[in-house]
Protein backbone atom coordinates (compact mmCIF):
# COMPACT_ATOMS: atom_id res chain seq x y z
CA UNK A 1 0.00 0.00 0.00
CA UNK A 2 1.72 3.58 -0.75
CA UNK A 3 2.11 5.76 2.42
CA UNK A 4 -0.17 8.42 2.86
CA UNK A 5 0.31 11.03 0.10
CA UNK A 6 3.08 13.25 0.54
CA UNK A 7 2.62 17.40 0.15
CA UNK A 8 3.80 16.73 -3.45
CA UNK A 9 1.49 14.18 -5.19
CA UNK A 10 -2.09 15.22 -6.53
CA UNK A 11 -5.59 14.40 -4.50
CA UNK A 12 -4.43 12.89 -0.79
CA UNK A 13 -6.31 11.11 0.99
CA UNK A 14 -6.72 14.11 2.55
CA UNK A 15 -8.39 16.00 0.34
CA UNK A 16 -10.64 13.62 -0.11
CA UNK A 17 -11.33 13.38 3.42
CA UNK A 18 -11.52 16.90 4.45
CA UNK A 19 -14.85 17.83 3.37
CA UNK A 20 -16.51 14.85 4.89
CA UNK A 21 -14.86 15.78 8.09
CA UNK A 22 -15.46 19.23 7.64
CA UNK A 23 -19.56 18.81 7.16
CA UNK A 24 -19.38 16.09 10.01
CA UNK A 25 -16.83 17.18 12.65
CA UNK A 26 -19.14 19.69 14.93
CA UNK A 27 -22.14 17.30 14.75
CA UNK A 28 -20.44 14.35 16.00
CA UNK A 29 -18.83 16.60 18.55
CA UNK A 30 -22.43 17.29 19.80
CA UNK A 31 -23.08 13.65 20.24
CA UNK A 32 -20.07 12.90 22.06
CA UNK A 33 -21.11 15.88 24.41
CA UNK A 34 -24.55 15.51 25.21
CA UNK A 35 -24.81 11.53 24.75
CA UNK A 36 -22.69 11.15 28.15
CA UNK A 37 -25.26 13.45 29.90
CA UNK A 38 -28.40 12.06 28.64
CA UNK A 39 -26.78 8.77 29.97
CA UNK A 40 -26.28 9.32 33.49
CA UNK A 41 -29.81 11.65 33.55
CA UNK A 42 -31.48 8.47 32.32
CA UNK A 43 -29.53 6.57 34.58
CA UNK A 44 -29.97 8.70 37.24
CA UNK A 45 -33.93 8.39 36.84
CA UNK A 46 -34.42 4.69 36.19
CA UNK A 47 -32.29 4.10 39.56
CA UNK A 48 -29.34 2.67 37.73
CA UNK A 49 -26.58 4.59 38.75
CA UNK A 50 -25.90 1.68 41.00
CA UNK A 51 -25.86 1.78 45.14
CA UNK A 52 -23.62 5.12 45.29
CA UNK A 53 -25.58 7.17 42.61
CA UNK A 54 -23.71 10.10 43.83
CA UNK A 55 -20.20 8.85 43.49
CA UNK A 56 -21.22 7.60 40.50
CA UNK A 57 -22.13 10.94 38.89
CA UNK A 58 -18.18 12.32 40.43
CA UNK A 59 -16.82 9.55 38.77
CA UNK A 60 -18.45 9.52 35.56
CA UNK A 61 -18.68 13.76 35.13
CA UNK A 62 -14.50 13.72 36.16
CA UNK A 63 -13.81 11.31 33.53
CA UNK A 64 -15.39 12.86 30.80
CA UNK A 65 -13.84 15.91 31.72
CA UNK A 66 -10.17 14.57 31.58
CA UNK A 67 -11.66 12.75 28.02
CA UNK A 68 -12.75 16.03 26.15
CA UNK A 69 -9.92 17.60 27.88
CA UNK A 70 -7.51 15.41 26.43
CA UNK A 71 -9.68 15.49 22.83
CA UNK A 72 -9.03 19.07 22.54
CA UNK A 73 -5.40 18.78 23.35
CA UNK A 74 -5.58 16.47 20.74
CA UNK A 75 -6.70 18.70 17.54
CA UNK A 76 -2.96 20.76 17.69
CA UNK A 77 -1.34 17.65 16.57
CA UNK A 78 -4.09 16.53 14.46
CA UNK A 79 -4.13 19.69 12.38
CA UNK A 80 -0.02 19.26 12.47
CA UNK A 81 -1.07 15.70 10.75
CA UNK A 82 -3.79 17.02 8.67
CA UNK A 83 -3.14 20.27 7.98
CA UNK A 84 -6.62 20.78 8.41
CA UNK A 85 -6.69 24.41 9.87
CA UNK A 86 -10.06 24.68 10.09
CA UNK A 87 -9.86 22.25 12.53
CA UNK A 88 -8.79 24.96 15.11
CA UNK A 89 -12.47 26.10 15.46
CA UNK A 90 -13.18 21.83 17.43
CA UNK A 91 -10.18 23.10 19.88
CA UNK A 92 -12.59 25.80 21.41
CA UNK A 93 -15.38 23.55 21.28
CA UNK A 94 -13.94 20.65 23.00
CA UNK A 95 -11.99 23.13 25.01
CA UNK A 96 -15.33 24.67 26.43
CA UNK A 97 -16.96 21.15 26.45
CA UNK A 98 -14.35 20.51 29.87
CA UNK A 99 -15.31 23.34 31.29
CA UNK A 100 -19.13 22.15 31.51
CA UNK A 101 -18.32 19.25 32.64
CA UNK A 102 -16.01 20.03 34.68
CA UNK A 103 -18.33 22.93 36.31
CA UNK A 104 -21.05 19.93 36.61
CA UNK A 105 -18.16 17.21 38.05
CA UNK A 106 -17.41 20.62 41.07
CA UNK A 107 -21.13 21.60 41.13
CA UNK A 108 -22.21 17.65 41.96
CA UNK A 109 -19.40 17.50 44.52
CA UNK A 110 -20.85 21.07 46.47
CA UNK A 111 -24.30 20.77 45.61
CA UNK A 112 -24.98 16.72 46.00
CA UNK A 113 -22.16 15.29 47.59
CA UNK A 114 -21.63 18.30 50.47
CA UNK A 115 -25.18 19.67 50.22
CA UNK A 116 -23.62 23.19 50.34
CA UNK A 117 -21.79 22.73 53.64
CA UNK A 118 -18.99 24.85 53.22
CA UNK A 119 -16.69 24.05 56.00
CA UNK A 120 -17.00 20.90 54.80
CA UNK A 121 -16.11 21.33 51.66
CA UNK A 122 -13.45 24.28 52.73
CA UNK A 123 -11.89 22.02 55.39
CA UNK A 124 -12.12 19.04 52.24
CA UNK A 125 -10.49 21.32 49.97
CA UNK A 126 -7.48 22.28 52.43
CA UNK A 127 -6.89 19.11 54.35
CA UNK A 128 -7.41 16.63 51.57
CA UNK A 129 -4.83 16.81 48.56
CA UNK A 130 -6.37 15.22 46.11
CA UNK A 131 -9.27 18.00 46.52
CA UNK A 132 -6.79 20.71 46.20
CA UNK A 133 -5.41 19.49 42.97
CA UNK A 134 -8.67 18.81 41.52
CA UNK A 135 -9.67 22.81 42.40
CA UNK A 136 -6.53 23.96 41.20
CA UNK A 137 -7.00 21.78 37.73
CA UNK A 138 -10.54 23.53 38.28
CA UNK A 139 -9.57 26.98 39.04
CA UNK A 140 -7.04 27.10 35.98
CA UNK A 141 -9.28 26.32 33.57
CA UNK A 142 -11.61 29.57 34.84
CA UNK A 143 -9.50 32.18 32.84
CA UNK A 144 -9.31 29.59 29.91
CA UNK A 145 -12.76 29.69 29.40
CA UNK A 146 -13.00 33.47 29.71
CA UNK A 147 -11.17 34.55 27.46
CA UNK A 148 -12.40 31.60 24.72
CA UNK A 149 -14.22 34.47 22.76
CA UNK A 150 -12.71 36.35 19.61
CA UNK A 151 -13.05 39.73 21.53
CA UNK A 152 -11.03 38.21 24.52
CA UNK A 153 -8.64 36.72 21.67
CA UNK A 154 -8.49 40.13 20.11
CA UNK A 155 -8.00 42.23 23.35
CA UNK A 156 -4.88 39.76 24.62
CA UNK A 157 -3.58 39.73 21.33
CA UNK A 158 -2.56 36.25 19.78
CA UNK A 159 0.53 36.09 21.45
CA UNK A 160 -0.35 36.61 24.89
CA UNK A 161 -3.54 34.54 24.09
CA UNK A 162 -1.29 31.69 23.77
CA UNK A 163 1.03 32.19 26.64
CA UNK A 164 -2.03 32.51 28.73
CA UNK A 165 -3.44 29.11 26.88
CA UNK A 166 -0.79 27.55 28.21
CA UNK A 167 -2.09 27.25 31.36
CA UNK A 168 -3.85 24.21 30.03
CA UNK A 169 -1.15 21.93 30.35
CA UNK A 170 -1.47 22.48 33.87
CA UNK A 171 -4.96 22.02 34.31
CA UNK A 172 -4.25 18.65 32.60
CA UNK A 173 -1.20 17.74 34.83
CA UNK A 174 -3.89 18.92 37.90
CA UNK A 175 -6.55 16.33 36.33
CA UNK A 176 -4.43 14.01 35.97
CA UNK A 177 -2.94 13.48 39.46
CA UNK A 178 -6.58 13.81 40.92
CA UNK A 179 -7.44 10.85 39.30
CA UNK A 180 -4.88 9.09 40.63
CA UNK A 181 -4.83 10.61 43.92
CA UNK A 182 -8.53 9.99 44.23
CA UNK A 183 -7.89 6.10 43.69
CA UNK A 184 -7.12 3.94 46.19
CA UNK A 185 -5.58 1.11 45.46
CA UNK A 186 -5.64 -0.15 41.50
CA UNK A 187 -4.58 2.25 39.70
CA UNK A 188 -4.94 0.98 36.41
CA UNK A 189 -6.90 3.41 35.20
CA UNK A 190 -5.96 6.87 36.21
CA UNK A 191 -2.49 5.79 34.82
CA UNK A 192 -3.85 5.10 31.46
CA UNK A 193 -5.55 8.54 31.33
CA UNK A 194 -2.12 10.39 32.44
CA UNK A 195 -0.19 8.08 29.44
CA UNK A 196 -3.11 10.01 27.13
CA UNK A 197 -1.60 13.21 28.46
CA UNK A 198 1.83 12.68 28.33
CA UNK A 199 1.25 11.34 24.33
CA UNK A 200 -0.44 14.37 23.59
CA UNK A 201 1.69 16.51 25.12
CA UNK A 202 4.71 14.95 23.40
CA UNK A 203 2.91 14.63 19.89
CA UNK A 204 3.78 18.84 20.25
CA UNK A 205 7.42 18.36 20.30
CA UNK A 206 7.35 16.02 17.30
CA UNK A 207 5.17 18.41 15.57
CA UNK A 208 8.08 20.81 16.02
CA UNK A 209 10.63 18.96 13.81
CA UNK A 210 12.81 21.14 12.24
CA UNK A 211 12.07 21.56 8.37
CA UNK A 212 8.44 21.42 9.14
CA UNK A 213 8.29 25.14 10.39
CA UNK A 214 8.06 26.31 7.20
CA UNK A 215 4.30 25.76 6.76
CA UNK B 1 -23.68 -20.96 79.00
CA UNK B 2 -24.39 -18.37 75.95
CA UNK B 3 -26.87 -15.20 77.03
CA UNK B 4 -28.29 -13.91 74.34
CA UNK B 5 -27.83 -9.68 74.01
CA UNK B 6 -30.18 -7.56 73.03
CA UNK B 7 -30.15 -7.00 69.30
CA UNK B 8 -28.16 -3.21 69.04
CA UNK B 9 -30.59 -2.02 66.48
CA UNK B 10 -34.10 -3.07 67.72
CA UNK B 11 -36.34 -4.42 64.98
CA UNK B 12 -39.11 -1.36 65.86
CA UNK B 13 -36.54 1.24 64.48
CA UNK B 14 -35.96 -0.41 61.52
CA UNK B 15 -37.84 0.55 58.47
CA UNK B 16 -40.10 -1.62 56.54
CA UNK B 17 -39.17 -3.11 53.01
CA UNK B 18 -41.95 -0.73 51.27
CA UNK B 19 -40.37 2.46 52.34
CA UNK B 20 -37.62 2.22 51.89
CA UNK B 21 -37.44 0.22 48.19
CA UNK B 22 -38.77 3.35 47.00
CA UNK B 23 -35.68 5.30 48.15
CA UNK B 24 -33.78 5.55 44.89
CA UNK B 25 -36.44 8.02 43.14
CA UNK B 26 -36.07 10.27 46.39
CA UNK B 27 -32.20 10.20 45.65
CA UNK B 28 -33.21 11.20 41.77
CA UNK B 29 -35.69 13.62 42.63
CA UNK B 30 -33.45 15.06 45.76
CA UNK B 31 -30.58 15.21 43.20
CA UNK B 32 -32.40 16.93 40.56
CA UNK B 33 -33.23 19.25 43.19
CA UNK B 34 -30.04 19.84 44.23
CA UNK B 35 -28.81 20.59 41.07
CA UNK B 36 -31.97 23.33 40.41
CA UNK B 37 -30.58 24.43 43.61
CA UNK B 38 -27.36 25.61 42.44
CA UNK B 39 -28.65 28.84 40.66
CA UNK B 40 -29.28 30.22 44.18
CA UNK B 41 -26.91 28.36 46.86
CA UNK B 42 -27.19 31.19 49.12
CA UNK B 43 -30.98 30.85 49.73
CA UNK B 44 -30.16 27.30 51.05
CA UNK B 45 -27.58 27.91 53.67
CA UNK B 46 -25.66 25.23 55.71
CA UNK B 47 -26.39 21.92 55.98
CA UNK B 48 -29.61 20.75 58.07
CA UNK B 49 -27.12 18.43 59.10
CA UNK B 50 -25.52 20.88 61.37
CA UNK B 51 -26.57 19.15 65.26
CA UNK B 52 -24.41 17.03 66.81
CA UNK B 53 -25.43 13.37 66.98
CA UNK B 54 -26.03 11.85 70.41
CA UNK B 55 -23.98 8.75 71.02
CA UNK B 56 -27.42 6.45 70.07
CA UNK B 57 -30.61 6.97 68.55
CA UNK B 58 -29.89 8.03 65.23
CA UNK B 59 -33.21 7.54 62.92
CA UNK B 60 -30.85 6.20 60.09
CA UNK B 61 -30.91 3.10 60.58
CA UNK B 62 -32.86 0.94 58.35
CA UNK B 63 -31.51 -1.72 56.26
CA UNK B 64 -30.01 -1.29 53.55
CA UNK B 65 -31.57 -2.90 50.77
CA UNK B 66 -30.18 -6.58 49.71
CA UNK B 67 -29.59 -5.18 46.25
CA UNK B 68 -26.92 -2.35 47.47
CA UNK B 69 -25.53 -4.79 49.84
CA UNK B 70 -24.85 -6.83 47.41
CA UNK B 71 -23.73 -5.57 44.34
CA UNK B 72 -21.61 -3.07 46.13
CA UNK B 73 -18.35 -4.70 47.54
CA UNK B 74 -14.75 -4.01 48.14
CA UNK B 75 -13.48 -7.90 47.25
CA UNK B 76 -10.47 -7.43 45.34
CA UNK B 77 -9.73 -11.05 44.79
CA UNK B 78 -12.48 -10.37 42.71
CA UNK B 79 -12.08 -7.27 40.63
CA UNK B 80 -11.33 -3.80 42.44
CA UNK B 81 -14.57 -1.87 40.69
CA UNK B 82 -17.25 -2.43 43.30
CA UNK B 83 -20.00 -3.99 41.05
CA UNK B 84 -17.25 -6.84 39.85
CA UNK B 85 -17.16 -9.17 42.51
CA UNK B 86 -20.94 -9.34 41.97
CA UNK B 87 -20.41 -10.82 38.64
CA UNK B 88 -16.93 -12.71 39.01
CA UNK B 89 -17.78 -14.22 41.88
CA UNK B 90 -21.40 -15.60 40.71
CA UNK B 91 -19.17 -19.22 39.82
CA UNK B 92 -16.70 -19.36 42.93
CA UNK B 93 -17.64 -22.92 44.66
CA UNK B 94 -17.58 -22.69 48.20
CA UNK B 95 -17.95 -26.34 48.47
CA UNK B 96 -15.86 -28.28 50.16
CA UNK B 97 -13.92 -25.60 52.38
CA UNK B 98 -11.31 -26.27 54.89
CA UNK B 99 -10.32 -23.76 57.63
CA UNK B 100 -6.68 -24.37 58.67
CA UNK B 101 -6.49 -24.35 62.54
CA UNK B 102 -2.72 -23.21 63.32
CA UNK B 103 -0.35 -21.16 65.61
CA UNK B 104 -0.27 -21.11 69.21
CA UNK B 105 -3.42 -23.90 69.75
CA UNK B 106 -3.38 -27.12 71.94
CA UNK B 107 -3.80 -29.22 68.65
CA UNK B 108 -2.85 -27.54 64.54
CA UNK B 109 -5.21 -29.21 62.51
CA UNK B 110 -7.85 -28.25 59.58
CA UNK B 111 -11.49 -29.31 59.59
CA UNK B 112 -14.55 -28.42 57.26
CA UNK B 113 -16.17 -25.43 57.70
CA UNK B 114 -19.08 -26.79 58.66
CA UNK B 115 -17.08 -28.97 61.40
CA UNK B 116 -15.99 -25.73 63.13
CA UNK B 117 -19.43 -24.22 63.21
CA UNK B 118 -21.18 -27.54 64.39
CA UNK B 119 -23.53 -26.83 67.23
CA UNK B 120 -22.74 -23.53 67.57
CA UNK B 121 -25.37 -20.83 67.76
CA UNK B 122 -26.34 -19.14 64.77
CA UNK B 123 -27.65 -15.79 65.73
CA UNK B 124 -29.12 -12.56 64.28
CA UNK B 125 -26.70 -9.52 64.11
CA UNK B 126 -28.02 -6.19 62.71
CA UNK B 127 -25.27 -4.13 62.49
CA UNK B 128 -23.95 -0.93 61.17
CA UNK B 129 -21.09 -1.53 58.54
CA UNK B 130 -19.00 1.73 57.76
CA UNK B 131 -15.97 1.42 55.08
CA UNK B 132 -12.47 3.29 55.61
CA UNK B 133 -14.16 5.48 52.36
CA UNK B 134 -16.26 7.31 54.59
CA UNK B 135 -19.52 4.96 52.92
CA UNK B 136 -21.80 2.90 55.57
CA UNK B 137 -25.02 0.24 55.25
CA UNK B 138 -26.81 -1.54 57.72
CA UNK B 139 -26.74 -5.22 57.02
CA UNK B 140 -28.68 -7.79 59.02
CA UNK B 141 -26.11 -10.74 59.48
CA UNK B 142 -26.67 -14.53 60.68
CA UNK B 143 -22.88 -15.14 62.26
CA UNK B 144 -21.35 -17.02 65.60
CA UNK B 145 -19.80 -15.27 68.23
CA UNK B 146 -16.03 -15.66 67.39
CA UNK B 147 -15.41 -16.40 70.84
CA UNK B 148 -17.31 -19.92 70.66
CA UNK B 149 -15.30 -20.72 67.50
CA UNK B 150 -11.70 -19.35 69.25
CA UNK B 151 -12.45 -21.82 71.82
CA UNK B 152 -13.11 -24.37 69.79
CA UNK B 153 -9.44 -23.75 67.97
CA UNK B 154 -8.12 -24.29 71.82
CA UNK B 155 -5.64 -21.48 71.91
CA UNK B 156 -2.78 -21.60 74.36
CA UNK B 157 -3.28 -18.81 76.67
CA UNK B 158 -0.01 -17.75 75.64
CA UNK B 159 -1.76 -16.68 72.17
CA UNK B 160 -2.06 -12.80 72.24
CA UNK B 161 -3.71 -12.24 68.80
CA UNK B 162 -5.45 -13.96 66.09
CA UNK B 163 -4.83 -13.59 62.69
CA UNK B 164 -7.19 -14.65 59.55
CA UNK B 165 -6.23 -15.73 55.64
CA UNK B 166 -7.98 -15.38 52.92
CA UNK B 167 -8.16 -18.06 50.00
CA UNK B 168 -5.25 -17.87 47.69
CA UNK B 169 -6.53 -19.31 44.31
CA UNK B 170 -6.07 -16.86 41.13
CA UNK B 171 -7.93 -19.43 38.97
CA UNK B 172 -11.06 -19.15 40.71
CA UNK B 173 -10.56 -15.41 42.65
CA UNK B 174 -9.83 -13.70 39.40
CA UNK B 175 -9.02 -10.87 41.01
CA UNK B 176 -5.47 -12.18 42.21
CA UNK B 177 -4.20 -12.71 38.97
CA UNK B 178 -2.80 -8.67 38.88
CA UNK B 179 -1.45 -7.73 42.03
CA UNK B 180 -3.97 -5.52 43.30
CA UNK B 181 -3.01 -6.46 46.72
CA UNK B 182 -0.23 -8.70 48.27
CA UNK B 183 -1.79 -12.02 48.14
CA UNK B 184 -2.98 -13.76 50.37
CA UNK B 185 -5.25 -11.02 52.34
CA UNK B 186 -4.72 -11.04 55.93
CA UNK B 187 -6.60 -9.38 58.66
CA UNK B 188 -6.02 -9.91 62.89
CA UNK B 189 -7.34 -8.84 65.87
CA UNK B 190 -5.96 -8.33 69.45
CA UNK B 191 -7.55 -11.53 71.24
CA UNK B 192 -9.60 -9.15 73.88
CA UNK B 193 -11.27 -7.55 70.34
CA UNK B 194 -11.72 -11.26 69.07
CA UNK B 195 -13.57 -12.45 72.45
CA UNK B 196 -15.66 -9.26 72.39
CA UNK B 197 -19.70 -10.69 72.24
CA UNK B 198 -19.67 -8.33 68.98
CA UNK B 199 -17.60 -9.94 66.93
CA UNK B 200 -19.02 -13.08 64.81
CA UNK B 201 -17.83 -14.98 61.81
CA UNK B 202 -20.65 -14.35 59.41
CA UNK B 203 -22.57 -17.59 57.18
CA UNK B 204 -25.64 -15.57 56.11
CA UNK B 205 -27.08 -12.21 55.53
CA UNK B 206 -31.02 -11.25 55.23
CA UNK B 207 -31.51 -15.01 56.10
CA UNK B 208 -29.77 -16.37 53.14
CA UNK B 209 -26.35 -18.21 52.87
CA UNK B 210 -23.77 -15.06 52.90
CA UNK B 211 -23.56 -14.56 48.92
CA UNK B 212 -20.18 -15.04 47.57
CA UNK B 213 -19.28 -11.40 47.10
CA UNK B 214 -19.89 -10.94 50.55
CA UNK B 215 -17.16 -13.32 51.57
CA UNK B 216 -18.53 -17.07 51.32
CA UNK B 217 -18.70 -19.38 53.19
CA UNK B 218 -17.34 -17.36 56.29
CA UNK B 219 -16.28 -14.09 56.81
CA UNK B 220 -15.25 -11.91 60.21
CA UNK B 221 -17.56 -8.79 60.87
CA UNK B 222 -16.27 -6.33 63.66
CA UNK B 223 -18.88 -3.47 63.11
CA UNK B 224 -16.88 -0.82 65.54
CA UNK B 225 -14.15 -1.23 62.83
CA UNK B 226 -13.71 -0.22 59.48
CA UNK B 227 -14.92 -2.14 56.86
CA UNK B 228 -11.55 -3.81 55.52
CA UNK B 229 -10.69 -5.92 58.69
CA UNK B 230 -13.99 -7.87 57.82
CA UNK B 231 -11.93 -10.08 56.30
CA UNK B 232 -13.61 -12.41 53.59
CA UNK B 233 -13.58 -16.22 52.22
CA UNK B 234 -11.58 -16.77 55.48
CA UNK B 235 -9.61 -20.65 54.73
CA UNK B 236 -6.74 -19.92 57.95
CA UNK B 237 -7.23 -18.66 61.19
CA UNK B 238 -3.45 -18.61 63.35
CA UNK B 239 -2.88 -17.80 66.97
CA UNK B 240 0.13 -15.92 67.90
CA UNK B 241 1.68 -13.91 70.58
CA UNK B 242 3.23 -11.28 67.70
CA UNK B 243 1.02 -8.70 66.30
CA UNK B 244 0.26 -10.28 62.66
CA UNK B 245 0.80 -8.22 59.54
CA UNK B 246 -2.22 -7.12 58.07
CA UNK B 247 -2.66 -6.06 54.25
CA UNK B 248 -4.33 -2.91 54.16
CA UNK B 249 -1.38 -1.88 56.70
CA UNK B 250 1.14 -3.47 55.44
CA UNK B 251 1.21 -1.65 52.38
CA UNK B 252 0.16 1.58 53.62
CA UNK B 253 0.58 1.73 57.39
CA UNK B 254 -0.14 6.13 57.17
CA UNK B 255 -3.35 5.09 56.08
CA UNK B 256 -4.80 2.11 57.39
CA UNK B 257 -3.53 0.99 61.00
CA UNK B 258 -3.91 -2.16 62.55
CA UNK B 259 -6.81 -1.31 64.95
CA UNK B 260 -8.69 0.76 62.65
CA UNK B 261 -11.65 1.45 64.94
CA UNK B 262 -14.05 3.66 63.27
CA UNK B 263 -13.02 7.10 64.79
CA UNK B 264 -14.45 10.53 63.21
CA UNK B 265 -11.53 12.56 64.79
CA UNK B 266 -8.61 10.98 63.40
CA UNK B 267 -9.08 11.38 59.36
CA UNK B 268 -7.50 9.36 56.51
CA UNK B 269 -4.89 11.09 54.99
CA UNK B 270 -6.96 11.51 51.68
CA UNK B 271 -10.69 12.01 53.03
CA UNK B 272 -12.47 13.18 55.93
CA UNK B 273 -13.95 10.37 58.83
CA UNK B 274 -16.31 12.97 60.19
CA UNK B 275 -19.27 11.84 58.35
CA UNK B 276 -20.35 8.81 55.96
CA UNK B 277 -23.16 8.58 53.38
CA UNK B 278 -25.52 5.76 54.21
CA UNK B 279 -25.81 4.21 50.59
CA UNK B 280 -29.63 5.00 49.60
CA UNK B 281 -29.85 8.23 51.78
CA UNK B 282 -29.04 11.64 50.37
CA UNK B 283 -27.90 13.68 52.88
CA UNK B 284 -24.58 12.25 54.85
CA UNK B 285 -24.66 11.53 58.45
CA UNK B 286 -21.97 12.28 61.16
CA UNK B 287 -19.81 9.13 61.96
CA UNK B 288 -20.29 7.95 65.71
CA UNK B 289 -16.95 6.69 67.37
CA UNK B 290 -16.30 2.67 67.43
CA UNK B 291 -19.07 3.21 64.99
CA UNK B 292 -21.83 3.84 67.15
CA UNK B 293 -20.28 0.89 69.82
CA UNK B 294 -18.49 2.34 72.13
CA UNK B 295 -20.29 1.57 75.03
CA UNK B 296 -19.61 -2.08 74.54
CA UNK B 297 -15.78 -1.74 72.99
CA UNK B 298 -14.34 1.41 74.08
CA UNK B 299 -12.86 -0.07 77.45
CA UNK B 300 -10.64 -2.33 75.29
CA UNK B 301 -8.75 1.03 74.58
CA UNK B 302 -8.68 2.77 77.45
CA UNK B 303 -5.14 4.57 77.75
CA UNK B 304 -4.37 4.12 74.11
CA UNK B 305 -4.01 6.91 72.42
CA UNK B 306 -6.67 6.47 69.74
CA UNK B 307 -5.12 9.20 67.41
CA UNK B 308 -1.65 7.01 66.95
CA UNK B 309 -3.18 3.37 66.99
CA UNK B 310 -5.92 3.95 64.83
Amino acid sequence: MAPAASPATGVSWRDRAAPVVKRGVRPALWALVILPIVSMAVRLVLGQLGANPIEELEHETGRWTLRLLAGSLAVTPLISFTRWGWLIAQRRFLGLATFAYVSLHLSIYIGVDNFFNVSDIVEDVLKHLYITVGMLGFLLLVPLAITSTKGWIKRLGGKRWNQLHRLVYLAATAGCVHFLWAVKKDKTEPILYAAVFVTLFALRFVGRKPGRQST
Amino acid sequence: MLIRRPEDIKSSEITPESMYVDRRQFVGAAGALALGALIAPAALGASPLGAAPTDRGRQDDKITSEEDATSYNNYYEFGTDKEEPKELAKNFKTKPWNIEIAGMVKAPRTMGVDELFRALPVQDKIYRHRCVEAWSMVIPWQGTPLKDIIARCDPLPSAKFVEFTTLFDPRRMPGQQRPALPWPYKEALRMDEAMNPLAILATGMYGKALPNQNGAPVRLVVPWKYGFKGIKGIVKIRFTDQMPKTTWNDIASSEYGFYANVNPAVDHPRWSQAKERRIGQFLKIPTLPFNGYAEQVASMYAGMDLRKNY
